[in-house]
């Protein structure tokens, strides 16, 4: 079942050259590949390692993550409006797939 | 029989056959209410302050510390100064009201002549008379944990107390032991309370949004006043967090730092931080954060007769369980305080007068009750009190209940800044079992643990009261231990405090690998299961009859 | 509970077996020193990272060491001619140092970016901001993971 990102914009328009604040929440184990099952076998490492955001198909931020980010991962960032159009975020994970969430943004 | 008020009218003309330096005191001595409340009035607002009533309706007995060391930049500071020091730092005499109210000097003798300290319906009686002089210039602030730790305010959720307070009226208040309730019921209750509930340090652990409002604007004598609530920062840590799981607390100076400038825009000529922080951390915020003119502090239960003034901002430390009432003072000109005075004023129960509304309420709270609550069930024959860095005789006789009712070699006992005291020869009644362990995850566990394990846990206690940076802090005292020794030095960092840890039943070291079995309660841990504390040391002292429990001498304490 | 440190759970299993469970989180003695000092190297070529500019917001004591707010903030103009292009976060007790890297450009606006860490104990978390014109710059802060449970 495709997992649907929650996505929060602190507006829907904005004056040009306006910091736009992003906060977005997805569901992800985030499994770090250094616990132990009940077996004493190493669970695989299973995360989302990549995050991007891009508006009207500009990159305005992306993130690296590591095993040390926290499960459901949250990411909060900033961009400044510079044009309308949807902003983007992906988040790739470990097996290649991606999760994709979108909003916009209006310049007025 | 003569009446406590009567009695303390004979102590003060008395004085004459009396030593000398009590004489001089007594003589000065006039516990009337009049006296108590005498105020000359000064500017144009007046902050009236409560802090940490921990749910005592009823007048207490209640020793301050006589051990309460800081660490650090803060050494030797108040609040860091206690017993005698405390007399002479603020040239208070021996055996007068204010070293009893104020110290844990000669308690016991002067437990007796100047009786209990406190109620409700005192308060009522002195908020109604500061409000009967100063009109609409007053505030009345509360830095929280009123809402819990008593019997009644345990089985009525919290009830007891916001229908009490209700009757004071107050402008605002902010949390800690609220909190204990659990989310839903925090919200029911601030929801209906009819005054605000302030917070900026609590946010959704979800969205990373305020959970509370941040701060009230007010204007009183034509000053507008900005008051900021600040929790305890550390609630979720120091408390059940699973009770309040969507909450997350921190000191988040940053967002103060912001607020205070957005009370500011918004026209502030007097800003108040309401406190839940504790003295030291309120000390270095102080510090660090411009423009807030008064901090009203709570959660480490201070009671200090004078402001301290760290740069502009006036620090004021209102005590706990009732004892105290603040009133302060200010003349607020062109957006500065330009004078001040303050009184911490103690509610002698004898000589205070009960405001009879706020009587009658608490009766009517307490009547189900009282007959169970005045129960005796057993005599102490030393002093009872919990207040003080390390052991107090109150845990000792907590930890010698669940050694035996638990059958356990070690016995924990948090180091909570909540409980009265108990005369030598005192009858010990149900309430005051009540009164010391009254909280909402009670369960007396038993389980076993590793002597690693174990050091490292008062390693762990020892590092939240003495790491050297009050932001490290969380404000409570030291885990109190029964049926073990060991050696303190505070100056040292985490890891390296606890020494000499010794298993007292055998005088043997305590071995890092092997396991011992130890029982305790107030666990943070959901599902944590075992009998509630307070049957527990009921059982015991109903079984002993009498209890005489003495410093044991099994803490030793270096680089105080 | 997902955590990526077993110990908790190991705690929490012993404790049951005994019918209850005491505290809370794990507690820590900083364990050895990872390799944080050289991921830092490897992130900035060798030269040393000039404090100040960065600014980490987290709390000096976790209230769960899964899930650590963590805001990381960077002065700069955010402009073509000046801005910061990437922020790399390590933790120094963890068992593996690197936490998150921040991407950001003149389209960002801001430099700054919150998410939430896991910290097995207490630890240094440290940030270091790269420029575009080949700066560092740096700050660190303490963070304290603690058993908790005998305040007030």
């Amino acid at each position: 079942m495709a997992v649907r990102p929650r996505i929060k914009l602190d507006k829907k328009e904005a004056k040009k050259g306006d910091i736009v604040e992003v906060k977005a929440l997805v569901s992800h184990v985030m499994e770090s590949g250094q616990r132990r099952d009940n077996a004493g076998k190493t669970i695989p490492r299973k995360i989302l390692n990549k995050f991007t955001c891009t508006v009207n198909g500009k990159q305005v931020f992306a993130a690296d993550f590591e095993p040390a980010v926290s499960a459901n991962p949250y990411i909060q960032f900033k961009f400044r409006a510079e044009e309308s159009g949807p902003v983007v975020l992906t988040w790739v994970d470990d097996d290649g797939t991606q999760i994709v969430g979108q909003d916009s943004i209006k310049v007025i | 029989m003569i009446s406590r008020r009567e009695l303390l009218q004979v102590a003060a003309a008395t004085a004459a056959v009396l030593p000398v330096g009590f004489r001089h005191v007594l003589a000065q001595q006039r516990l009337t209410q009049a006296e108590l409340l005498r105020f000359d009035a000064v500017g144009n607002v007046t902050l009236i302050h409560v802090a940490d009533i921990h749910a005592q309706l009823k007048p207490v007995l209640f020793r301050e510390p006589s051990i309460n060391l800081g660490v650090g930049e803060v050494r030797g500071l108040v609040p860091h100064v206690t017993g005698r020091a405390f007399l002479d730092l603020y040239k208070i005499a021996p055996g007068s009201a204010a070293a009893y109210a104020l110290t844990s000097e000669d308690f016991t003798a002067l437990a007796k002549t100047y009786g209990r300290i406190g109620g409700l319906d005192r308060i009522a009686t002195t908020v109604k008379a500061i409000r009967a002089e100063r009109g609409e210039r007053t505030l009345l602030l509360d830095s929280g944990d009123t809402w819990q730790n008593s019997y009644t305010s345990l089985v009525t959720k919290g009830q007891d107390m916001v229908d009490c307070m209700a009757l004071l009226k107050p402008d605002a208040m902010t949390g800690h032991w609220e909190f204990t309730l659990g989310a839903k019921r925090v919200k029911e209750l601030v929801d209906n309370l009819g005054f605000a509930f302030l917070a900026q340090n609590i946010r959704d652990t979800e969205w990373d949004e305020p959970a509370f409002e941040a701060m009230k604007m007010f204007e009183r004598g034509g000053v507008k006043i900005a008051v900021i609530g600040q929790a305890l920062p550390y609630t979720a840590i120091a408390n059940p967090r699973w009770m309040i799981p969507t909450w997350s607390f921190g000191i988040r100076e940053n967002d103060l730092r912001a607020n205070v400038e957005k009370a500011r825009k918004a026209g502030a000529e007097l800003v108040v931080l309401l406190s839940h922080n504790g003295f030291d951390v309120d000390r270095k915020l102080a510090a660090r954060v411009p423009g807030i003119d008064v901090i009203l502090a709570g959660h480490t239960h201070d009671a200090l007769p004078q402001a301290v003034k760290v740069g502009k901002t006036l620090l004021i430390a209102s005590g706990s369980h009732g004892k105290f009432v603040s009133r302060l003072d200010l003349d607020v000109r062109g957006g500065e305080v330009k004078d001040f005075r303050y009184k911490l004023i103690p509610m002698f129960a004898d000589a205070i007068a009960p405001d009879p509304e706020m009587a009658a309420k608490i009766a009517s709270i307490r009547a189900p009750h009282e007959k169970m609550l005045g129960e005796v069930i057993g005599r102490t024959e030393t002093l009872l009190y919990r207040r003080g860095n390390f052991n107090g005789t109150l845990d000792d006789v907590i930890c010698d209940a669940l050694l035996a009712e638990r059958d356990s070699e070690i016995a924990l006992s948090p180091g909570f800044r909540w409980g009265n005291s108990l005369l030598p020869g005192q009858d010990i009644v149900r309430e005051d079992i009540y009164n010391a362990t009254a909280l909402t995850y009670p369960a007396a566990y038993r389980m076993t643990m590793t002597g690693a394990r174990l050091k490292e846990i008062v390693e762990d206690v020892a590092d939240n009261i003495f790491h050297p940076d009050p932001y490290y802090q969380q404000g409570g005292d030291m885990v109190r231990v029964g049926g073990v020794g060991y050696t303190i030095d505070i100056g040292k960092p985490i890891g390296q405090r606890i020494s000499g840890m010794t298993l007292l039943r055998t005088g043997r070291p305590i071995e890092a690998g092997k396991e011992y079995t130890v029982s305790g309660w107030a666990s943070v841990n959901e599902g944590t299961e075992g009998p509630p504390i307070w049957d527990v040391v009921m059982r015991h002292i109903e079984k002993k009859r009498v209890v005489a429990p003495k410093d044991a001498g099994h803490i030793r304490v270096l680089g105080a | 509970m997902t955590t990526i440190f077993n110990r908790r759970q190991a705690l929490a299993v012993g404790a049951g077996a005994a019918g209850a469970v005491v505290f809370g989180a794990s507690s820590r003695v900083a364990l050895a020193k990872n390799d944080h000092a050289e991921v830092i190297q490897k992130f900035t070529g060798g030269k040393t990272p000039v404090e100040g500019r960065v600014k980490l917001d987290m709390p000096e004591i976790a209230e769960n060491g899964n899930t650590v707010p963590m805001t990381v903030m960077v002065e700069s103009p955010m402009t073509a001619q000046s801005h910061v292009t990437d922020v790399l976060v390590v933790a120094d007790g963890n068992p593996r140092s690197p936490v998150v890297t921040f991407h950001f450009s003149p389209a960002s606006g801001v430099a700054e970016a919150n998410t939430r860490i896991r910290l097995v104990a207490t630890q240094n978390i440290i940030a270091v901001a790269k420029m575009n014109d080949g700066s560092f710059y740096s700050t660190k802060k303490e963070v304290k993971v603690t058993i908790g449970g005998c305040g007030g």
